[in-house]
C-alpha cells in the first residue's frame, strides 16, 4: 500500500537531491571518458557513476567523440546526504546600501570623497568583472562606482602589474584597492593575489588600504585566507563593494 | 541585390568614402615610420631564426644592436644586405655572429642602398617562393578535398600544451569543426618578441611560435584528409609582434589570423603609433599569402553596451576595411568582426541582433564576416547558455555569416572541454541545416523594427566616421569613442620601438607583396 499521508517533511540533517519525490536523490551528471564508443564504454560510465555514489545509474545518452573518446549523460540516485544544519559559510557581513544611500552615508559619516582604485592584474586580460563594478554603466542595470556620488573611482583596465596598481593607489591616496581575476587556469589567480598582499606588506601599506578581490572563482572565504579584507564572487555589484568599503572606512576611523 | 533593410546606398557610400579618407590620412603617418617588430619581420623573412643561449630570438638580438647604434631608421634590409656584401655570409650566419658578439652590423664599411637591396633580393624571392608554395597547397586542398559549408564552424583549443591542443583539435575536426583557433597564452600580446620552439606551458592558451604553428598545421592536414575537407588554422597576428606572427603564419600556412588596426591600442594598451605601423606590414603579408584576417570589433561590445554602441562596430568595420584596401587585401579575405552580445533581457533583442547582422552582410557583401558568440551575459547557467548560443546560431544562418565562432555553454566557467565543443557543434549544425535557406525566404516589414534599427545604426556610424575624420583617428582614440576606452597618443606599450625612416630606408617585401603574386 502506498503511503497516502501528506508530503514528507524534509529532515535538514539528512539532505539529498530532489527530482520529483523527496529523497529520491535524482542527479544528472555528464562527462567524457577516454574509451571507445560502445557497450563496454557505457558499462564503464555506469560503474563510475556508482562509485560517485549514484545508485541505479542509467546512461541515458552516449556519443562517440572520435579518437577513442565517448561522452555520457547519466542519471542516478545519490546515496549521500548532507547535514544542512551544521553548515557555516563566511560571508561579507554588511548591510547593502544602494547608490543613493551610499552617497548619503558618505556625506553624513565620512565627509570627504572616498578613493577606490581597481584593475584586472597580472596576466589577466579580462576586464568584464572590474568594468562591471567600476565603470559608469555597471552591469545589468546596476550602475558602477564611477557613478556613485562621493566616490572617486579609477579603473586601470587589464594586465596591470600589481606594482603598478600599488603605485596608482599611492598616487591617488586610495582608501581601497580592488583586484579582479577572471582567467584562472591552473590557479594562476592564487599566485597573483598572494603576490599583491606580499607587495603591499613589503611597502608597509597593507593596513593602510582596504583590499578586496573579485571574480567568478573568488569567495569571501578564499579572499580572507589569502589575506584580503573581502572577496566578491558572482552576482555582486558595485553597491555591495561600496557598502563594504564605506563601512570599513568608518569602522577603522578613517572618516 | 535589393536591400532587405531598405538601407540608403548614399549613406553607405558616404561612410565608406569617409573611412577611406581616414585610412589614407593615417597611411601618410604609417609610411614615414617603422618599428622594431616590423624590422624583425624583415629579418625573419630573410631567413633569420632561432634563439641565443638565454632564449632571446636572433631577430631581436640583431634589431636591438641596430637600434642601440641608432641604425633603425635605415631598416634591417639595408643593414643585412650590406653585411652580406661585406662579410660574404648568409643572413642567419650574420645573426649568429652578432649574437656571439663577433660582429657590429652598423660598423662595417657601407655599400649603397642600391647594392644592399640587390644583395637581399634573392632571399626576398626565396621567402616569397615558400609562401607561394603554401598558398598553392591550400588551393590544391580546396580543389581536391574541398571545405565545409558556410558559416564555417570555428572552435578554439586552449590547453596551454601544443600536443594536448592537437588531441583536442583533432577531436573537434571529427566532431565537425571547419576552423581551429589556437588561443594564445594570456599576455603574449605584450611580449616584444616571439617565443621559440614547441611549448607545453601556457595560461588560458598556448604560445604562438612558428614550431607550434607547424605542429598544428600538420595535425589539421591529417585530420582534414581523414574527414575529407580542408581544415583552416587560425592564430593571432596581434599585439607587439603582429607583423612577425603574420610572416610566421604565411610561412606555415595559417588560413585565418586575428588582426585589427585598433584592437591592440584599445584592449592591450599598446601604443597607437606602434600598432598602426605594425598592422600595415602585417596586413600586406596577410593579403599576399591568402589568409583571411579577423578584425576585433566584437570586443567593443563586451566593454561597451552592445545596443548603444552598435554603430561603433560598423564605423570600425569601415575603417578596418579601408586599411585592408590600402594593404591590397581582397574583399574575400576581409573577415570583419561583429558579435551577438546584447543583454538577453532586452525586449526584441533578437530582432536588433538580426537587423545588425543582416546590415553587416549587406554592407560588406563579399567579406567573410566573423560572427562572435555571446560572452558578456553568459552566466554559468549552461542550460540557458546553450539557448543563447542557439539564438546566435539562428541569426547567423538567417543573415548569412561566414565564420561562426561557436559559443560554448560553459563560457565564463572554463576553457572548453571536449564535450562542450561537441555540444556546440551539434547545436550549430542542427540549426544551420534546419534553417539553411531561411534568409532567402523572408523579407522584412517596411519601416518595421528591424529595418529601422539597421537604418539607425548605419546613420550613427556615418556620423561617427565624419567626426573621426574631422578630429583625426588619434584624437578619437584619445577621447575613448571606441569601446569606451581612452588611450593617449604617446601612452601605452612599445612607443620606444617606433622611429622615423631615413631617406635611404627600404623594405624589399612591401612593393612586391603589394604587386600581388609575382
Amino acid at each position: 500500500m502506498a503511503d497516502k499521508t501528506a508530503v514528507a517533511q524534509v529532515d535538514l540533517t539528512k539532505v539529498k537531491p530532489y527530482g520529483d519525490t523527496l529523497n529520491d536523490g535524482m542527479t544528472q551528471v555528464s562527462f567524457t571518458l577516454p574509451v571507445p564508443y560502445g557497450e563496454e564504454g557505457s558499462e564503464a560510465a555506469k560503474i563510475l557513476a556508482r562509485k560517485m555514489g549514484l545508485d541505479e545509474p542509467n546512461v541515458v545518452y552516449s556519443k562517440d567523440q572520435g579518437g577513442g573518446y565517448t561522452f555520457f549523460i547519466v542519471y542516478g540516485k545519490c546515496q549521500h546526504t548532507v547535514d544542512y544544519t551544521s553548515i557555516k559559510v563566511t560571508k561579507v557581513e554588511v548591510e547593502v546600501m544602494d547608490r543613493l544611500e551610499c552617497a548619503e552615508y558618505i556625506k553624513e559619516n565620512i565627509k570627504r570623497n572616498v578613493v577606490i582604485v581597481g584593475a584586472s592584474t597580472g596576466t589577466d586580460a579580462h576586464t568584464v568583472g572590474i568594468d562591471a563594478i567600476m565603470n559608469m554603466k555597471g552591469f545589468h542595470g546596476h550602475f558602477g562606482l564611477e557613478r556613485f556620488e562621493g566616490i572617486d573611482a579609477y579603473n586601470y583596465g587589464s594586465q596591470v602589474p600589481n606594482e603598478v596598481l600599488i603605485q596608482k593607489a599611492k598616487e591617488t591616496k586610495a582608501d581601497a584597492i580592488l583586484v579582479s581575476q577572471t582567467v584562472t587556469q591552473k590557479d594562476i589567480h592564487i599566485t597573483n593575489l598572494t603576490n599583491m598582499v606580499e607587495l603591499l606588506e613589503a611597502e608597509g601599506m597593507r593596513d593602510k588600504v582596504i583590499l578586496c578581490c573579485g571574480g567568478p572563482r573568488i569567495s569571501h572565504e578564499l579572499a580572507q585566507e589569502l589575506g584580503y579584507d573581502a572577496g566578491f564572487g558572482p552576482h555582486t555589484y558595485a553597491e555591495h563593494v561600496a557598502s563594504f568599503v564605506l563601512d570599513e572606512i568608518v569602522a577603522r576611523g578613517w572618516a | 541585390m535589393k536591400s532587405k533593410l531598405n538601407l540608403d546606398p548614399g549613406a553607405i557610400d558616404s561612410a565608406r568614402s569617409c573611412a577611406s579618407r581616414i585610412a589614407h590620412s593615417m597611411q601618410e603617418f604609417i609610411e614615414k615610420h617603422t618599428t622594431v617588430s616590423t624590422e624583425r619581420t624583415v629579418l625573419r623573412l630573410l631567413g633569420v631564426d632561432g634563439v641565443n643561449d638565454v632564449d632571446t630570438p636572433l631577430p631581436n638580438v640583431v634589431i636591438d644592436q641596430i637600434k642601440d647604434a641608432g641604425g633603425l631608421p635605415r631598416g634591417a634590409a639595408y643593414w643585412m644586405g650590406n653585411a652580406m656584401i661585406q662579410t660574404g655570409l648568409e643572413p642567419q650566419e650574420i645573426a649568429e655572429k652578432i649574437s656571439a658578439g663577433e660582429l657590429k652590423i652598423t660598423e662595417l664599411p657601407a655599400a649603397s642602398e642600391k647594392e644592399a637591396e640587390e644583395k637581399v633580393m634573392p632571399y626576398v624571392y626565396e621567402a616569397l617562393k615558400k609562401i607561394d608554395a603554401q598558398r598553392e597547397k591550400r588551393e590544391h586542398y580546396l580543389e581536391t578535398i574541398g571545405e565545409g559549408k558556410r558559416p564555417y564552424l570555428y572552435v578554439i583549443v586552449a590547453t596551454g600544451n601544443i600536443y594536448e591542443d592537437v588531441v583536442q583539435a583533432k577531436a573537434a575536426v571529427r566532431q565537425g569543426a571547419d576552423i581551429i583557433a589556437v588561443i594564445r597564452t594570456t599576455a603574449q600580446s605584450l611580449l616584444d618578441y616571439v617565443p621559440y620552439g614547441p611549448t607545453t606551458e601556457g595560461f588560458g592558451g598556448t604560445y604562438a611560435t612558428q614550431e607550434n604553428f607547424r605542429i598544428m598545421r600538420k595535425a589539421l592536414d591529417e585530420a582534414g584528409e581523414e574527414v575529407g575537407k580542408y581544415i583552416r588554422l587560425c592564430n593571432y597576428s596581434s599585439g607587439m609582434c603582429m607583423a612577425e606572427i603574420a610572416a610566421m603564419g604565411a610561412l606555415e600556412r595559417l588560413d585565418v589570423m586575428l588582426n585589427d588596426a585598433l584592437y591592440g591600442i584599445l584592449f592591450r594598451d599598446i601604443n597607437m603609433q606602434r600598432t598602426l605601423v605594425d598592422q600595415y606590414f602585417s596586413r600586406v603579408i596577410i593579403g599576399y599569402c591568402g589568409t583571411i584576417f579577423n578584425s576585433g570589433e566584437d570586443n567593443y561590445l563586451t566593454t561597451d553596451d552592445a545596443y548603444e554602441a552598435a554603430h561603433t562596430v560598423l564605423a570600425s568595420q569601415f575603417i578596418n576595411e579601408q586599411f585592408a584596401v590600402l594593404a591590397n587585401i581582397p574583399e574575400e579575405q576581409m573577415g570583419l568582426g561583429h558579435a551577438f552580445e546584447m543583454d538577453p533581457d532586452i525586449e526584441n533583442g533578437f530582432l536588433y541582433e538580426l537587423a545588425q547582422a543582416i546590415m553587416a552582410r549587406e554592407i560588406f557583401p563579399n567579406a567573410p564576416l566573423k560572427y562572435m558568440p555571446p560572452t558578456k551575459f553568459m552566466t554559468g547557467n549552461i542550460f540557458k547558455g546553450h539557448i543563447q548560443d542557439a539564438m546566435f546560431n539562428m541569426v547567423a544562418i538567417w543573415s548569412g555569416q561566414s565564420l561562426q565562432l561557436l559559443g560554448m555553454p560553459t563560457e565564463a566557467i572554463h576553457t572548453p572541454h571536449m564535450h562542450d565543443r561537441y555540444l556546440s557543434i551539434e547545436n550549430a549544425s542542427y540549426i544551420f541545416n534546419n534553417a539553411r535557406d531561411l534568409g532567402s525566404e523572408v523579407e522584412f516589414k517596411e519601416g518595421g523594427i528591424i529595418q529601422q534599427r539597421a537604418q539607425k545604426v548605419l546613420k550613427e556610424a556615418d556620423e561617427l566616421l565624419h567626426e573621426i575624420e574631422r578630429d583625426g583617428l588619434f584624437s578619437t582614440l584619445e577621447q575613448g569613442r571606441f569601446g569606451g576606452v581612452k588611450r593617449p597618443r604617446d601612452g601605452g606599450k612599445g612607443l620606444e620601438g617606433v622611429c622615423l625612416k631615413d631617406e635611404k630606408y627600404f623594405n624589399p617585401f612591401i612593393p612586391i607583396m603589394l604587386g600581388g603574386v609575382k
